[in-house]
């Protein structure tokens, strides 16, 4: 038997006892024998020991010695022990959702604290609890603004991430929204274009900044037309990038979201992630997943509770703001744990440091000749790198060398085939990126002998 | 279950009273009692035309959001803007202070389809 | 207790960050500047190591406490699973390697796991294919109920309704309208299953599908359910299995033999990855052959050199479900389990999950009104109207049972059932400590009769009592910030 079940013989024998019936089986009367299985072939179970050597061999097949220079919205940030031991607790893990307040205070508590540091962080007045990822985050910002003005016309800046505007299209190909796609000037938003398009049924403008390119901006001007006509902004953000940029409720927007993976979360092949979303306080009411609350209980003591909940799935069903169930509390306790170290001054410098690594990264490998980092416009901790040659070629070249140099961008961006994104965090070191350049300068010096560089 | 004798009244708990082709709308002590301490209500905004038996707002309690429809065809004209700051206003006196709406009505004809006061109470006495 | 803001003392710091080795100073000009440093706490790491360990004291979990919350399947979570969550070759693994020039090469072993899983989750379920991506149950609804539209799509089917039986979970009727449906309900009738006569009338030319949890919310596994894939088929319809029960039927039935189309399976539940006071969840759907083709992409394919890779090439999909390939780490632990417990593992776990909730429903219903007195599957739904009557309400015996240890049961849900308490105790719990929870249920009984007013400030025990919800919904505070 599987060592997590505690049932003896004799128990299971004077509870059938007790139940009335002489054997498991006929518990299972309902399941008729036309229902069985037609095959149920599993392996024979393992020892803790020899699942975890299996699982080791396979992370072995994995490449993860390279030395990351590669970003796109997910970043090789330094998690600190104190997050993974707190995280660890199993009074936190192995909780449900904090739906009896009185004995989910440490949960509840912590989201709250989860919240206020959202705001804190993006200069707004309301968070919710979290959502799953920055992706499925800015789908659910598109839906509420939405729901707020009653449109259903969407304005996508072509700097907002390529995987989170895919993301938006696919759930909303069942519903009424017509989406328009703006460019990239410059590496900012095309005002021009934008303005356009803005009109009375444009429900929102989604921006992102920095955007996939890296590069930063103040999006204030767009904000001002657009309230104008009664249209929302959306920001998409980078968090840690805020420890310094100018902030979304600085700008004016409406509602904000963001991936929280950057804030103490292991990068994990993709998940699970944070979707962080903050809104100003007169929408709260249409802002979807849970919010926590202040209130005080029958002593007048202070406490936190699951709130607004009549806006939620478990209460208005198919008329919910959303059919978010299960969120990722646990990544929101991370992440707050994370800024809750940082300190305030402990994320500006950490954000300082990644724009100081940045800079200095450009430098050198602006040095190579033939290879251009774009500079029209700041950027923060990833810049836009345009090469001689396919990146894409060169990218898988660099690997040999043991690096993740960036990620090419023609496989989101047509006729951007020859660019890549470059990410630098704390983690890369003087040597490091000196080592970067080199590989580098060295892979496009064989491309020039023989291109194609491989042609593997 | 309180009602008010000269009021209308709908199967969902609205309560009408008519005067002069206009009119005030509210819920009933057995719609406020059902649905708990009131947190928020989002009231239509003056000018809204709405239909007979048609949504035109909602409200929120701790655990329970329900739709409140119009008892009769016509045009906001007013709101009650003190349930925004005071919601649980129409928990003490749902049929007083915590009005919701004033309505133009477009067709008193309609008001063949609600009930008087006294049938309204058979009618919560056989739904129970 | 203090929010961590509140401990903050100026000049405290609890973390060092790396030394600049760079030797120059990036700069931002001013217009992109933020004015007023982010307002973080200051504190050391013993401050915030302290804060949250406090925190973490005042919850009730499944390592400290009976968790018997019915349709939440909490049962105990092998240690060891995260001891292979923190595994360096996945944790440190960026998402975007894969999508490199033949950078699938890069983490095969992450793929070799998807791929392994997506079979055993097939075999388990009867499924012909699974999709990893969905973040949790609800997610996974979406998707199922997508790929149910881009079916009727593709067929040129003009459907309209889904049905649900009236003790579905929420996130059903919710999920069905984000992807452009409406709801038929359909109610339970004396057995606590669908009623097939109303089912029959119910069921159109426009009927998209029916979703079902099976067993239901109830407890109760339906015997018509193949007969009733026979009646959504014949129009046309799909079979949706919420998985959200499944942890009651693993080796005895699988939903791809018995007619459904479309499943999600909620890997926090059956396949005890941590609930996490409320996610990270992971919810894999499964299809059979009819709904292959719109499968969200990527899907993980393995080539002919035994090469593993993401397979974008479903001209059909309904597209991007979620940023990458799932909660990678969560289903890295429930394949872990599953590989650990086996086939016949598995088998236990059903076995044991229905024995003990079979014995506190036999045990506790000489005092409760049990809804539906039958055997029952992994949980079963008492009524507390007897107490009720008493004055004594299904909320006043969860607060009395959490005085006495016990995380309560699930209550007011299934709706259908008044002053619902639904209990499942799980396969990990053992025959004493659900002994020691129907005693706490007999006492709180007894007090119901003794003294029915002494519930209404329970509980006792804990850092706070019953919170005032109604403040907290008209007086919103929901940011310490907004008031400083």
């Amino acid at each position: 038997m599987i060592p997590y079940i505690s049932n003896t013989e004799n128990d299971v024998h004077d509870m059938l006892k007790v139940i009335g019936v002489s054997s498991i089986d006929d518990l299972f009367n309902d399941i008729k024998p036309r229902h069985a299985p037609r095959s149920f072939n599993l392996p024979e179970g393992k020892s803790e020991f020899e699942v975890v050597e299996h699982v080791k061999r396979l992370a072995s097949k994995n490449a993860t010695d390279l030395i990351l220079f590669i970003g796109g919205g997910y970043y090789d940030h330094y998690v600190p022990s104190a997050v993974t031991s707190l995280v660890s607790r199993g009074e936190f893990y192995t909780a449900y959702t904090p739906y009896q307040p009185e004995c989910s205070q440490g949960t509840l508590q912590a989201l709250y604290e989860y919240q206020s540091a959202i705001c804190a962080l993006t200069e707004m007045e309301a968070a919710n609890a979290s959502l799953y990822d920055g992706g499925t985050a800015l789908y659910e910002a598109v839906m509420m603004a939405a729901r707020i003005t009653k449109r259903d016309k969407v304005i996508m800046d072509g700097g907002v991430s390529p995987i989170y505007r895919k993301i938006i299209r696919t759930y909303t190909s069942n519903l009424n929204y017509e989406f328009q796609e703006t460019p990239v000037v410059h590496g900012q938003s095309s005002r021009e274009e934008i303005e356009k398009l803005l009109d009375k049924d444009t429900a929102a403008v989604i921006l992102q900044n920095p955007n996939f390119f890296g590069t930063i901006d103040d999006h204030s001007d767009i904000v001002e037309k657009a309230h104008a006509l009664g249209i929302l902004v959306i920001e998409s953000v980078y968090p840690v990038a805020l420890g310094i940029l100018k902030t979304p409720g600085a700008m004016g927007a409406d509602i904000v979201t963001g991936e929280g993976q950057s804030l103490g979360l292991p990068l994990n092949f993709g998940g699970p992630y944070l979707g962080f979303m903050a809104t100003r306080k007169k929408y709260i009411r249409k802002m979807p997943g849970r919010i926590i609350g202040q209130t005080v209980d029958a002593n007048g003591k202070r406490c936190f509770v699951n709130t607004l909940q009549a806006r939620e799935q478990h209460i208005r069903r198919e008329k919910a703001t959303s059919n978010i169930c299960t969120n990722v509390a646990l990544c929101a306790l991370q992440s707050v744990i994370y800024m809750s170290l940082l300190g305030k001054h402990g994320f500006k410098a950490l954000a300082q440091l990644n724009l100081d690594k940045a800079e200095f990264a450009r430098q050198e490998i602006e040095k190579i000749e033939g290879v251009e980092v774009k500079r029209s416009s700041p950027t923060f901790n990833e810049f836009t790198v345009c090469l001689p040659i396919d990146a894409s070629v060169v990218v898988e070249a660099m690997i040999d060398k043991g690096f993740a140099a960036g990620f090419p961008l023609g496989r989101y961006y047509k006729g951007m085939e020859n660019y890549m994104i470059v990410a630098v965090t704390e983690k890369r070191t003087k040597k490091e990126i000196s080592d970067y350049a080199r590989a580098l300068r060295e892979v496009l010096a064989g491309a020039y002998c023989n291109t194609p560089v491989q042609d593997v | 279950m309180e009602t008010v004798e000269h009021l209308l009244y709908t199967k969902e708990h609205e309560w009408i009273n008519i005067e002069d082709g206009e009119a005030t709308v509210g819920i009933s002590d057995y719609a406020q009692e059902s649905l708990g301490d009131i947190t928020f209500i989002e009231l239509p905004s003056v000018g809204d035309e709405v239909e007979q038996f048609g949504e035109f707002v909602s409200v929120e309690s701790v655990k329970a959001a329900s739709d409140v429809f119009s008892p009769m065809s016509g045009e906001v004209i007013a709101v009650n803007e003190d349930l925004n700051e005071n919601p649980g206003m129409i928990n003490k006196s749902p049929y007083e202070k915590g009005w919701i709406a004033r309505i133009k009505l477009s067709d008193s004809e309609e008001q063949s389809n609600l009930m008087t006061a006294d049938e309204y109470s058979k009618f919560l006495v056989s739904v129970g | 207790m203090k929010l961590i803001f509140e401990k903050s003392v100026e000049g405290r710091q609890g973390f060092r960050n790396p030394r600049s080795d760079v030797g120059l100073e990036g700069e931002i000009p001013l217009k992109y500047r933020r004015e007023k440093d982010c307002p973080l706490p200051e504190v050391s790491e013993l401050d915030v190591v302290r804060h949250f360990t406090s925190l973490s004291q005042r919850n009730f979990s499944v390592d400290t406490h009976f968790y018997p919350l019915g349709s939440c399947t909490m049962k105990y979570n092998p240690k060891f699973t995260e001891t292979i969550a923190a595994i360096e070759g996945f944790s440190n693994l960026h998402p975007l390697l894969p999508q490199l020039n033949h950078g699938e090469k890069l983490v095969q072993g992450a793929l070799e796991v998807l791929y392994d899983m997506e079979r055993l989750l097939c075999e388990i379920t009867g499924m012909d294919r699974f999709t990893m991506q969905p973040l949790a149950g609800a997610h996974g609804e979406l998707t199922g109920v997508m790929m149910m539209a881009a079916y009727h799509k593709a067929k040129g089917n003009k459907k309209k309704y889904i049905i649900v039986p009236d003790s579905a979970h929420g996130t059903n009727p919710a999920t069905a309208a984000i992807a452009g449906y409406e709801i038929v309900s359909v109610n339970s009738d004396e057995n606590g299953v669908m009623d097939l006569e109303e089912l029959k009338e119910k069921i159109t030319d426009e009927t998209a599908g029916l979703m079902v949890t099976s067993p239901n919310t109830l407890g109760i596994f339906n015997s018509d359910v193949d007969k009733i894939a026979e009646m959504v088929h014949a129009v046309d319809g799909i079979m949706y299995y919420d998985g959200a029960n499944l942890n009651a039927i693993l080796g005895r039935c699988r939903p791809g033999d018995i007619g459904f189309d479309v499943m999600h399976i909620n890997l926090h539940k059956t396949f005890s990855t941590p609930h996490g006071g409320g996610g990270p969840g992971s919810g894999p759907v499964g299809v059979n052959e009819k709904l292959i083709p719109y499968l969200p992409i990527s899907m993980v394919d393995r080539r002919d050199d035994g090469m593993y890779y993401l397979n974008y090439d479903y001209p059909g999909s309904i597209g991007y479900l979620a940023s990458f390939y799932g909660n990678f780490s969560i289903i890295l632990r429930a394949y872990a389990y599953i590989i650990m417990a086996g086939g016949e593992g598995l088998k236990e776990v059903s076995n044991h999950a229905v024995l003990n909730a079979n014995y506190i429903k036999e045990r506790l219903k000489e005092r409760f009104h049990l809804a539906y007195d039958r055997i029952c599957m992994h949980e079963s739904v008492f009524s507390a109207s007897k107490q009720t009557e008493r004055g004594v309400h299904a909320i006043d015996i969860a607060k009395f049972l959490i005085d006495q240890n016990i995380h309560p049961p699930t209550v007011y849900f299934p709706l259908s059932v008044k002053e619902s308490i639904m209990i499942e105790p799980t396969e990990t719990e053992s025959k004493q400590t659900m002994d020691q929870f129907i005693d706490a249920m007999f006492k709180a009984d007894e007090l119901s009769q003794q003294q029915p007013e002494s519930f209404h400030d329970l509980p006792k025990t804990t850092p706070v009592t019953r919170p005032d919800e109604v403040k907290a919904a008209r007086d919103i505070n929901t940011n310490y910030f907004q008031n400083t």
